[in-house]
């Protein structure tokens, strides 16, 4: 059987296929450049810009920070958001309709507007250390998705799963652990990765609670782009890729990327 | 230890709305009782509130002289069948089975045999390593029954366990629930809106309403004499018919309905008959005929439609609108003038409300 595809629609799938993929192409070559300026293509081919982002000290703390940060954070939102998550879909019925939308609000306040104000009325007021105000930050954005991401996957169970566990005899907590994760591993999977992106990407709450002393990746990257314009701003996007590749590829090889899409 | 369950004036209560009111049940050992009635009527709010998942406002429940009244569900050993299965999606059929075993701290040999004899007997032991999401509708409700009759619980409870199956497999399914009740002599409580199932699967049946239990018999007193209109209603008296007793003689009455309608009724196929009544008469129960001579309730024939077994009619009677059969060997046209004939057999008495 042969098929006509229009000639258009091949056409606007290369151009939404550039779209999405021309950036990192871009990047990636500009990090492999031999000049001491970004430019595209790449002049001569090395990887000492790569090297170079190890050898500046602030880049490595602040490589260290940030996949602190995210993990931290994100273990917060799940240990909040899976029972925020369970509770509002065990007992809609009950619960009043705004209550779930309380768990979206901080994704709806605009984050420098977020950021700010935790500056001021958490950082500033409780004089808390740096590092708590920023991982609290973290975890107050990330929360929204874990929340959400798990929502979505309970909406599919069946909570007469839960009470047959009960009335064979497994009480309420241990049920939640034997049959209820289990079965929204792939949500919980989900929104882990989508809670430690977040956080490693984010800017906005990061400027205001970073503080002296202690910055995140973005936030150095930034501070770098301030006083060089050399590759390593590049070659450090592309570790960024690498990691998030990577944690896609053992997702992959362990549950398969469909779970994503559901 | 006798294993039966008595409910004693349970009230449930959800904000202002009475779902449960003063409802007494006893569920005798090695009984099954159905709970039937539409949906809203309370039976599985009745379920429940045995089964520890709901609270009841007031009143205690006993199973075997143990009172469950305050016990966590977890703690009731109960045995759940359900509507839709409810089966551990990620765990294969014979750790499904095995899961109530495991909470007892059975395991290793002792748990693996009692789980083999358990999928042995509902015809499962071919598919032990399956999850459930390979097996069919039929397949499902088997293992979710044997999980539940595994870990031999004094009480057994289904939450209409076979709305969800074909017409089919449904009649099987209920003839194996009740082989597999009866043999194991469990005290069963089961919950459906169907009123064949009900009647074919149980030893004695609570017909529900409102919150309330109507009438709870055999099925067969249930079918042929109600305790009252709602009950004669439910199981197919499609005319009541109000009636006063004019005239005692020996035995047989004359009573007349509305309209002056005079019927003559002997005692001995009736029972005793109070001095107002409500003869309740199943369709078959009014026989039509165009024989004028017949002593019946005058009427007009409306609409006539085919059962197979019969012609049904719409009747317009001086008592109002009635439903009568008459035989297929002689259809009758709408507007014709005809008689219907109260067959005893197919007819009983109420008393009124």
């Amino acid at each position: 059987m042969t098929r006509n595809i229009h000639p258009l629609l091949i056409a606007g799938t290369a151009l939404v296929f550039m779209f999405l993929v021309g950036p990192l192409i871009i990047v990636l070559g500009a990090a492999l450049s031999d000049t001491t300026y970004l430019t595209f293509p790449p002049q001569g081919l090395s990887l000492r810009w790569f090297e170079n982002i190890f050898a500046i000290d602030a880049f490595r703390r602040t490589i260290l920070t940030s996949l602190q940060i995210a993990l931290l954070s994100t273990t917060i939102a799940l240990i909040i958001g899976i029972p925020a998550a369970y509770a509002l879909n065990r007992h809609r019925i009950q619960l009043p309709g705004w209550l779930s939308t309380l768990f979206i609000l901080p994704v709806l306040v605009p984050e420098l507007v977020l950021g700010f104000s935790l500056l001021k009325n958490v950082a500033v007021q409780f004089n808390s250390p740096i590092y708590l105000s920023l991982l609290f930050g973290h975890a107050l954005i990330v929360l929204p998705y874990v929340v959400r991401v798990i929502s979505a996957s309970l909406a599919s169970f069946d909570f007469s799963i839960e009470e047959a566990a009960i009335s064979l005899g497994s009480p309420p907590l241990k049920t939640f652990f034997t049959v209820l994760l289990p079965n929204v591993r792939s949500g919980v999977i989900a929104a882990f990765i989508l809670a430690f992106i977040t956080s490693i990407n984010d800017v906005s709450i990061s400027i205001f609670l970073t503080g002296p002393g202690l910055s995140t990746l973005p936030i150095q990257l930034l501070a770098h782009m301030e006083q060089f314009f050399d590759p390593t701003v590049a070659s450090v996007s592309v570790l960024l890729m690498i990691l998030t590749v990577a944690v896609m590829a053992v997702v992959e090889r362990t549950l398969g990327l469909t779970f994503l899409a559901k | 230890m006798t294993h039966s369950l008595t409910l004693d004036s349970i009230s449930a209560h959800y904000g202002t709305t009475k779902v449960l009111e003063d409802l007494s049940l006893a569920v005798g050992e090695g009984e099954l009782v159905s709970l039937l009635g539409a949906s809203g009527c309370g039976k599985t709010t009745t379920l429940r509130l045995v089964a520890g998942f709901l609270q009841p406002t007031s009143g205690t429940i006993t199973l075997g002289g143990r009172d469950l009244t305050r016990l966590p569900p977890h703690q009731r050993d109960i045995g759940l069948v359900f509507q839709n299965y409810a089966l551990f999606p990620h765990l294969s059929v014979a750790d499904n089975v095995g899961f109530g075993l495991k909470q007892r701290g059975i395991s290793g040999e002792a748990k693996t045999k009692r789980v083999t004899a358990m999928l042995e007997r509902v015809g499962l032991a071919h598919l032990a390593d399956r999850l459930p999401g390979a097996l069919s509708g039929g397949q499902k409700q088997r293992v979710a029954l044997a999980r539940a009759l595994v870990i031999e619980p004094p009480l057994l409870m289904f939450d209409e366990p076979l709305s969800n199956l074909d017409a089919k497999l449904r009649i099987d399914m209920r003839v194996e629930i009740r082989q597999l009740q009866r043999a194991n002599g469990t005290t069963s409580v089961y919950v459906t809106h169907d009123q064949e199932e009900a009647f074919s699967i149980s030893d004695r049946v609570a017909i529900m309403h409102a919150g309330r239990i109507m009438q709870l018999d055999t099925p067969e007193r249930l079918y042929q004499r109600p305790a009252n209109a709602f009950v004669a209603r439910f199981v197919g008296f499609e005319n009541l018919i109000p009636m006063t007793v004019v005239e005692r003689d020996g035995a047989k009455i004359t009573a007349e309905m509305a309209g002056g309608v005079r019927l003559t009724l002997g005692l001995e196929q009736f029972g005793d008959i109070p001095d107002r009544f409500i003869l309740a008469c199943r369709a078959d129960g009014l026989q039509v005929t165009d024989n004028a001579a017949m002593e019946g309730i005058p009427a007009t024939l409306g609409l006539r439609t085919y059962l197979g077994r019969a012609y049904q009619y719409q009747a317009e009677t001086p008592a109002g609108p009635l439903i009568a059969n008459g035989p297929l060997t002689r259809p009758l046209e709408p507007g014709v003038a005809a008689k219907l004939v109260p067959v005893p057999e197919q007819c009983t008495i109420l008393s009124p409300e």
